[in-house]
């Protein structure tokens, strides 16, 4: 990783090169690899490594962004040419204000020196164990293991300079075999907190539980959601709703609507970059340390995350959730908690319903009542007056999340980290009257 | 760029590789965005880097690097040798790739304009017109414009002997808004949805859409939609048009003939397919009206280009023929599986990503139809326009799609304008129950930029050619 010696000088040569007004330097630097088996084999094991930097710069209100991955002092001025040249050729744009200020910024705490040392040969003994644990049991496994290193770094012409590294370890397996199918995930900070035989127990376990599904008839069904199913809900909230752009641009389901009760009083949700389970970001790419926000409380619609531009749009200060310059997305929370509940035994309370793992292929159907498709996926069982009885193929459902939201009649205690494009941290659910509107034929 | 390739080939094989190839990549991409009158983005991208993929002890290995040098050629061939090593802890079985790639060439994009040489006011002025054009419309409560261009060098060596220099451009644009009322939410978008309608073709692609003349028409039918009726449930003949078509080749064919797929290597994650290798030349996929190809070759389309990742000279592969499931999209080492030579479809997202195999220009051959005609000789139905939203199941089996826009169909015309229109099957029931394919004026290859494949998630640009079809007796209206 560069130091912060070298970060600083590349920083100082944008700045120099720079004839813009103010002028923003973000370097990403990323060193990571990823494993990944199928059939109880290795077929894909890649590394990068790649320091890729972007400048904005500041004309008046005329922004332009470039990026390059050129360190040299030749690629980096050429960088900031490009960006001051389209700030200069670019219409004004009216809301802006400027680029942030330094502010104090917290410590950083997401760093394992061990799991950035990683080998190619560590992350081959992690997909061993699982693959021959599948294979002695005549399942077939395929999955990944994947090690990240990244440092972030913001800097800008007035004095910002924010500098974080974290690593990430990730790993995930299906289990298959007669039929059925097992899932299981595991995120941390740190590599050796995720133990292989855990991961591959709990697919295989799913997968054999799996075995010779019964077909069920679309309906209606109270359902128990795994995590993974339910940080489903959360992601598909974020992306359709929790952002102040979505917000001001009346497309999120809770425009008009704060102060109002818009979930079930059990839901609280909160988005916390700094929580102490999910892969810290202490700062967001404005440099902007980033926030605990609270987006529904006891149901209620209580708040959405900022970035500079749409904060100064509404009068208000950013939360610290910008994404990397040049994204038209605006803000967007990707640290989200659900608050857990007290109930770990989920089943016990269901006459008739369905267990359900993991949500697949879900897209939105409506925006406004966060009406979603999807498949289930990966172990999918009946429920029976309070018992698991049998392994159910899979089905597709088109049933609004925020009407499930309004309909949880149980959360349990236990919360476990998610990762897919964001870090989500949730329990499982209890849901009555879950929507699923066809079958499938496995 | 060529001394570093060279480098890095030498020491993979120095090191112990049985076979490498190495992938130079420099991307340029620029991106111009407009919103409600206003600036959203405007962006420029340079990245370089090299990518170095290696069997060793009939294993894979792959490592990448943005610095190109040599003595970091050394460093990334020795760790892709050290990546396959460790592979090979866990190989159960040895890489083959059958018969060597040799080739040697080089292929430009045909441009008539260079798009990156298009002034920033141009693109613009055009963007802001169309935007002004949508936002006259007072239901209109956002309204926004893309216009995109990317070009990619590439050198691609492999220790075989093969040497290929690739020259690809891409352009494509997007205008779209939306239109809210109290309760109620509606976009429309155009020339497609979800991103830019992309070709392999200069600055005149994007000239081609005519998005100014389509600007006030969209923003019209948004408004429309928050009053229309909402799509009955049942089950009734639907017309898609030709982008939803093109679509619905993409999820439940294009996906479903990757062999890798097919073989187990997305299993975890994209899933599999139902279409096993079993099935292959006798299984009836869709109606004999149903005539499916892989064609790289074809101008401008997004998946058009000279050679694939593995130095494979682009090709035409049928798919299906008139219903009849044939072939699949193949790398080297799959293709082998099957006692084949490979098609060319192997793809990565930029040097730092290994190939997979990728979609080409799937496309669905046209037929004689005109639309006109196809909806006079439909006594009731759904015509649907422009996808909303999609959703497949992990063997491309069971499916559900939204779109845009829709109309009634009674007595051969078209009727009410109809929101929230779903549409819901299973992949061979489906194309089964097609009973007409329009013609190839009607037939448009669509540039589709977001496919989503492989962990690392790569995305890649592939082509559709599709024309309007008429499909019998499906589930609609999922949507209450």
């Amino acid at each position: 990783m560069l130091t912060d010696r070298e970060l600083r000088a590349l920083a100082d040569t944008a700045f120099a090169a720079s004839a813009a007004d103010q002028t923003e330097v973000v370097v990403r630097e990323v060193d990571a690899a990823l494993t990944r088996f199928a059939n109880n084999s290795i077929h894909q094991n890649v590394a990068e490594r790649n320091v890729e930097f972007t400048v904005r710069a500041v004309v008046g209100r005329r922004l332009g962004v470039a990026t390059g991955n050129d360190l040299s002092p030749g690629g980096i001025r050429r960088v900031v040419e490009r960006a001051s040249i389209l700030a200069q050729h670019s219409p004004e744009l009216p809301d802006f204000q400027s680029l942030p200020r330094p502010q104090p910024l917290p410590s950083n705490d997401g760093w394992s020196e061990t799991t950035a040392a990683s080998s190619p040969e560590a992350r081959a003994r992690f997909a061993l164990p699982v693959c021959r644990r599948a294979a002695e049991a005549g399942f077939v496994a395929s999955g990944y293991v994947e090690i990240r290193a990244e440092q972030i770094t913001v800097a800008n012409s007035l004095g910002l300079f924010a500098s974080t590294r974290r690593t990430s370890a990730g790993a995930m397996a299906v289990v298959q075999g007669d039929g059925g199918s097992g899932y299981a995930d595991r995120f941390a900070r740190d590599a050796a907190q995720i133990d292989p035989m855990e991961l591959a127990e709990e697919a295989l376990g799913r997968a054999r539980r799996s075995r010779n599904p019964i077909e069920v008839a679309p309906g209606e069904y109270d359902v128990v959601l795994e995590p993974y199913a339910v940080a489903d809900i959360l992601s598909a909230l974020s992306f359709l709703g929790f952002g102040a752009r979505s917000v001001q641009d009346q497309t999120s389901f809770l425009s008009g609507r704060f102060g109002e009760r818009v979930m079930g009083e059990n839901i609280s949700i909160w988005d916390d970059p700094r929580g102490e389970e999910v892969i810290p970001e202490p700062f967001d790419p404005e440099g902007v340390p980033s926030r605990r926000v609270d987006l529904i409380v006891k149901g209620v619609a209580a708040g959405v995350v900022y970035d500079t531009l749409t904060a100064s749009r509404a009068g208000k200060e950013s939360t610290g959730h910008a994404l990397p310059p040049g994204s038209t997305f605006g803000p967007l929370a990707r640290h989200l908690y659900l608050a857990p509940g007290t109930d770990d035994d989920l089943v016990r309370a269901v006459d008739r319903g369905l267990l359900v793992t993991r949500f697949w292929y879900t897209r939105p159907v409506h925006p406004l009542t966060v009406t979603m498709t999807g498949m289930t996926r990966d172990g999918v069982f009946l429920i029976e007056r309070g018992e698991v009885v049998a392994a159910v193929k899979n089905l597709r459902f088109t049933h609004s999340y925020l009407a499930a939201l309004n309909a949880v009649t149980g959360i349990s205690r236990r919360t476990k980290l998610e990762i897919d494009e964001i870090n989500t941290v949730v329990p499982r659910l209890r849901v009555a009257g879950w929507r699923f509107t066809s079958a499938t034929a496995h | 760029m060529r001394d570093v390739a060279q480098r890095a080939l030498d020491t993979a094989i120095s090191r112990g590789a049985q076979y490498a190839d190495v992938r130079v990549v420099e991307l340029r991409r620029e991106s111009v965005a407009v919103k409600n009158g206003a600036v959203d983005a405007i962006t420029s991208e340079e990245s370089a880097g090299f990518g170095v993929r290696v069997v060793v002890d009939g294993a894979w290995g792959f490592a990448s690097s943005a610095i190109l040098s040599t003595a970091e050629a050394d460093r990334v061939a020795a760790l892709a040798v050290a990546i396959g090593r460790a592979s090979a802890l866990l190989s159960l079985r040895p890489v083959t790739l059958g018969p060597p790639v040799t080739t040697r060439g080089r292929y430009v994009t045909p441009v008539i304009r260079d798009p990156f040489t298009v002034s920033l006011e141009e693109r613009l002025a055009l963007l802001l017109a169309a935007d002004e054009a949508m936002r006259r419309q007072p239901a209109i409560v956002v309204a926004e414009g893309r216009v995109g261009c990317e070009r990619q060098r590439k050198l691609f060596l492999n220790s075989e002997g093969a040497d290929v220099e690739q020259e690809l451009t891409e352009t494509g644009v997007a205008i779209e808004c939306t239109a809210r009322a109290e309760d109620e939410l509606q976009t429309r978008s155009y020339p497609n949805s979800f991103g830019l309608h992309m070709g392999t073709a200069g600055w005149e692609f994007v000239e081609q859409q005519q998005i100014l003349a389509h600007a006030e028409r969209i923003a019209d039918e948004a408004a429309a939609l928050l009053t229309a009726k909402q799509c009955p449930p049942g089950v009734t003949t639907v017309i898609l048009d030709s982008s939803q078509t093109a679509l619905q080749v993409h999820e439940s064919c294009g996906h479903a003939i990757e062999l890798d797929r097919v073989f187990g290597s997305e299993a975890a994650y994209a899933g599999t397919s139902f279409l096993t290798p079993d099935k292959l030349g006798t299984y009836q996929y869709g109606s004999e009206h149903v005539t499916i190809v892989a064609d790289a070759t074809i101008p401008g389309g997004l998946g058009t280009f000279g050679f694939d990742d593995e130095g494979v000279p682009a090709q035409r592969t049928t798919i299906v023929d008139r219903g009849r499931f044939v072939g699949y999209l193949t790398s080297r080492e799959t293709a082998a599986q099957l006692g084949q030579a490979s098609n060319g479809t192997m793809r990565a997202d930029g040097w730092n990503r290994l190939p997979l195999i990728r979609m080409t220009n799937i496309n669905l051959e046209p037929g004689t139809w005109t639309l006109e005609d196809l909806i006079a000789d439909t006594d009731e139905g759904i015509l649907m326009q422009t996808n909303r939203s999609w959703s497949i199941d992990d063997r491309r089996w069971n499916f559900q799609f939204g779109t845009q826009i829709a109309w009634e169909i009674r007595g051969g015309k078209r009727g009410a304008l109809l929101k929230n229109a779903t549409y819901a099957g299973i992949t061979p029931e489906f194309w089964r129950s097609c009973d007409a394919v329009c013609n190839r004026e009607e037939w448009i290859v669509w540039g589709l930029p977001n496919c989503g494949k492989g962990q690392p998630p790569q995305t890649m640009h592939v082509g559709h050619g599709a024309a309007p079809a008429r499909f019998r007796n499906v589930r609609v209206g999922l949507l209450r």
